[in-house]
C-alpha cells in the first residue's frame, strides 16, 4: 500500500531567461507552507528541496507538475545541458506543464529584448508558434509580470484535488483571466464620468485617458484578488500595465495612444464609435464631488 | 386615403419649423405659426412637442443625426483620408445649398441662442451623433498616418469653423460664386492644414 506522502504531487521548477520575479512572488503566497505540505517538491530555485539542479539536469527522474519560468532560449544552458532537453525530458511525464509569468507564457521582456530567439512555452506572443506544441494540452498558462501568488495556489490547489481547470483560448485558467483588471477597480466611478487622474499615487481620478491604463482590455483579476491580500496597481494610483496580454510589454506604459486625443484602444468589446458617443456625453457633466479631493468634499451644504 | 403615420407628421413639423425659424428667426416664430404652415391644429402640436423649446432641442438633434449619418457613409467607403475630406465638403456644402434651413438653424438658431439649449442639451448632448462620427474621421485619418496627431479640438475646430464660415458668407450672399466653386480649393486647404507633418 502507498503511504500518504506517496500520494503527493511532485513539483518540479524550472527556469528560462528569467529575472526570479514569479520566484519570489510565490514565496509571499499567504499559504505558502499549507500547500507545500501537500506537495513533494523535487526542486525550486530558492527553497529547500529534494534534489539537487545537477541531479535535476540529468533528466533520469520524472515529475507531476512541471513550472516553467521565464522565456524559452533554444539555446540556453544549465548546468552544460540545454534547458530544452530538461523540458522536454520531464514534460513527458508531467500532467501539468504550468507556464508562470508572461515570459514563459508569452515571451514577455525577454523576448521583447530577443525577438528571433526567445518565446513562451506554447505561445509566441499571441502566435501559436512556441517549441512546446505537441504537449499543448498540458500547458496552463498563468500569464503576469510577475505572476500573482495566488493564481499559481489556485492552480495547484485545483491540480491537487483532481479539479478540472478550464482553460481560455490562451490557455488561462478561466476562473481567473475572464475578469478585467478593470473590474473591482475603485476608480470606475471616474471611470464612468470621464475624470482623470491628475497625476501617481493619488486616490482619486481614473487612470485610462492620460496615464496609460490598460484595466479595461486586460484580462487579469489583480482588483479582485488583491496583492498581498490588500491592493493593486490602481487601487495604489498607478496604471495597468497589461501584463497578463500576450502583447506586455507594450511602450510608454505611462501615456494613453491617442489619436487626436481619441484613445486609440477603447475597453474590450465595446464598439469604438458607442464608446466615443458615450465618453462625450459623460464629459458634458460635471460632478462637484469628483473633481476635487474625497476627503475635502462636504457632506452636507 | 391612408392615414399619415405619427412619424412622418412628426418629420413634416420638424421641416416647417427650421423653416420658419431660419426665416423669421426663433423668438418671433410661434407655436400657432408652425401649426398653421404645417395643416393641424396648435392642440394637435402639442401631441408631438410639449413645448418650443423641446422642439428646438430635436430640431438640434435631428440636424446633429442627419449630418452624423451623411458623415458615417463617407467615413465607412474604402478611400483616402484626402478624398473623405473632400466628400465631407461637398456633403456640407450640398447641404448649405439645398437645405440652407438646416444650417441656418445650426448656425443662426442653436449657437445664438444658448439659453434655449442649456437643461438637457448640455455640451455634446445634442451634436453627439455629428461629433462622434467626426472623432471617428479624425481618428482614423491619424490612425492610417494621414493626418497630424493633434488636440481634437484644435482639428474639428479648424474643419467645421471653416465650413460653417463660407456657409454663413454664403447665406449671407456675399460671396461671389456659388458654394459649389470653392469645393475644391476648400478641401485642399482643409487637407494641407491637417495632413501629417513630414
Amino acid at each position: 500500500m502507498h503511504s500518504k506522502k506517496d500520494n503527493k504531487k511532485k513539483l518540479l521548477w524550472l527556469q528560462g531567461v528569467t529575472c526570479n520575479g514569479n520566484t519570489h512572488s510565490f514565496l509571499n503566497l499567504p499559504y505558502l507552507p499549507l500547500l507545500l505540505s501537500k506537495i513533494e517538491l523535487l526542486y525550486f530555485p530558492t527553497m529547500e528541496a529534494l534534489y539537487t539542479f545537477e541531479e535535476i539536469s540529468e533528466c533520469k527522474l520524472s515529475c507531476d507538475i512541471l513550472v516553467f519560468e521565464g522565456a524559452f532560449d533554444p539555446e540556453l544552458k544549465r548546468n552544460d545541458i540545454l534547458i530544452q532537453t530538461m523540458l522536454e525530458h520531464y514534460s513527458k511525464n508531467a500532467e501539468y506543464v504550468i507556464a508562470v509569468g508572461s515570459c514563459a507564457s508569452f515571451g514577455g521582456i525577454f523576448k521583447a529584448s530577443a525577438p528571433q530567439r526567445n518565446s513562451g512555452l506554447l505561445f509566441n506572443e499571441s502566435e501559436r508558434t512556441g517549441p512546446m506544441l505537441e504537449v499543448d494540452q498540458k500547458i496552463i498558462n498563468l500569464s503576469g509580470c510577475p505572476i500573482h501568488p495566488e493564481w499559481l495556489g489556485y492552480t495547484l490547489n485545483m491540480i491537487i484535488n483532481h479539479q478540472k481547470i478550464l482553460l481560455d483560448e490562451m490557455h488561462r485558467p478561466r476562473e481567473l483571466y475572464s475578469n478585467l483588471a478593470h473590474h473591482g477597480c475603485t476608480r470606475n466611478e471616474y471611470f464612468e464620468w470621464k475624470v482623470d487622474a491628475k497625476g501617481f499615487g493619488l486616490k482619486e481620478g481614473c487612470l485610462f485617458y492620460e496615464q496609460g491604463c490598460r484595466g479595461p482590455m486586460t484580462h487579469a483579476s489583480c482588483n479582485k484578488i488583491l496583492w498581498n491580500e490588500v491592493s493593486s496597481k490602481t487601487r495604489s494610483g498607478t496604471p495597468c500595465f497589461g501584463c497578463t496580454e500576450p502583447d506586455f510589454p507594450k511602450q510608454n506604459f505611462f501615456n494613453t495612444k491617442t489619436n487626436m486625443s481619441i484613445p486609440e484602444d477603447v475597453p474590450l468589446g465595446v464598439p469604438k464609435r458607442n464608446y466615443l458617443t458615450m465618453a462625450g456625453i459623460a464629459k458634458t457633466f460635471h460632478i462637484k464631488r469628483l473633481e476635487g479631493k474625497l476627503i475635502d468634499y462636504k457632506t452636507t451644504p | 386615403m391612408a392615414r399619415i403615420s405619427k412619424e412622418k407628421r412628426k418629420t413634416g413639423l420638424i421641416d416647417v419649423a427650421l423653416k420658419l425659424f431660419s426665416k423669421k428667426g426663433f423668438y418671433v416664430t410661434t407655436i400657432p405659426d408652425i401649426a398653421e404652415e404645417a395643416g393641424m391644429s396648435v392642440g394637435n402640436f402639442y401631441n408631438y412637442f410639449k413645448s418650443k423649446d423641446i422642439l428646438a432641442k430635436e430640431l438640434v438633434l435631428y440636424i446633429s443625426e442627419y449630418l452624423g449619418n451623411q458623415i458615417l457613409l463617407i467615413n465607412e467607403k474604402d478611400i483616402s483620408t484626402e478624398e473623405k475630406i473632400h466628400e465631407i465638403v461637398v456633403m456640407y456644402f450640398e447641404m448649405a445649398t439645398k437645405k440652407p434651413e438646416m444650417i441656418e438653424y445650426f448656425l443662426r438658431v442653436y449657437l445664438s441662442n444658448r439659453e434655449v439649449f442649456g437643461e438637457g442639451c448640455e455640451g455634446m448632448v445634442c451634436v453627439s451623433p455629428f461629433v462622434t462620427e467626426m472623432m471617428m474621421f479624425f481618428n482614423d485619418g491619424v490612425a492610417k498616418g494621414d493626418l497630424h496627431d493633434q488636440d481634437f479640438f484644435s482639428a474639428f475646430g479648424l474643419f467645421m469653423g471653416y465650413l460653417g464660415g463660407m456657409a454663413f458668407l454664403f447665406g449671407e450672399k456675399i460671396l461671389p460664386h456659388p458654394l459649389e466653386w470653392y469645393q475644391e480649393s476648400i478641401s485642399q486647404n482643409i487637407y494641407n492644414a491637417l495632413k501629417k507633418r513630414q
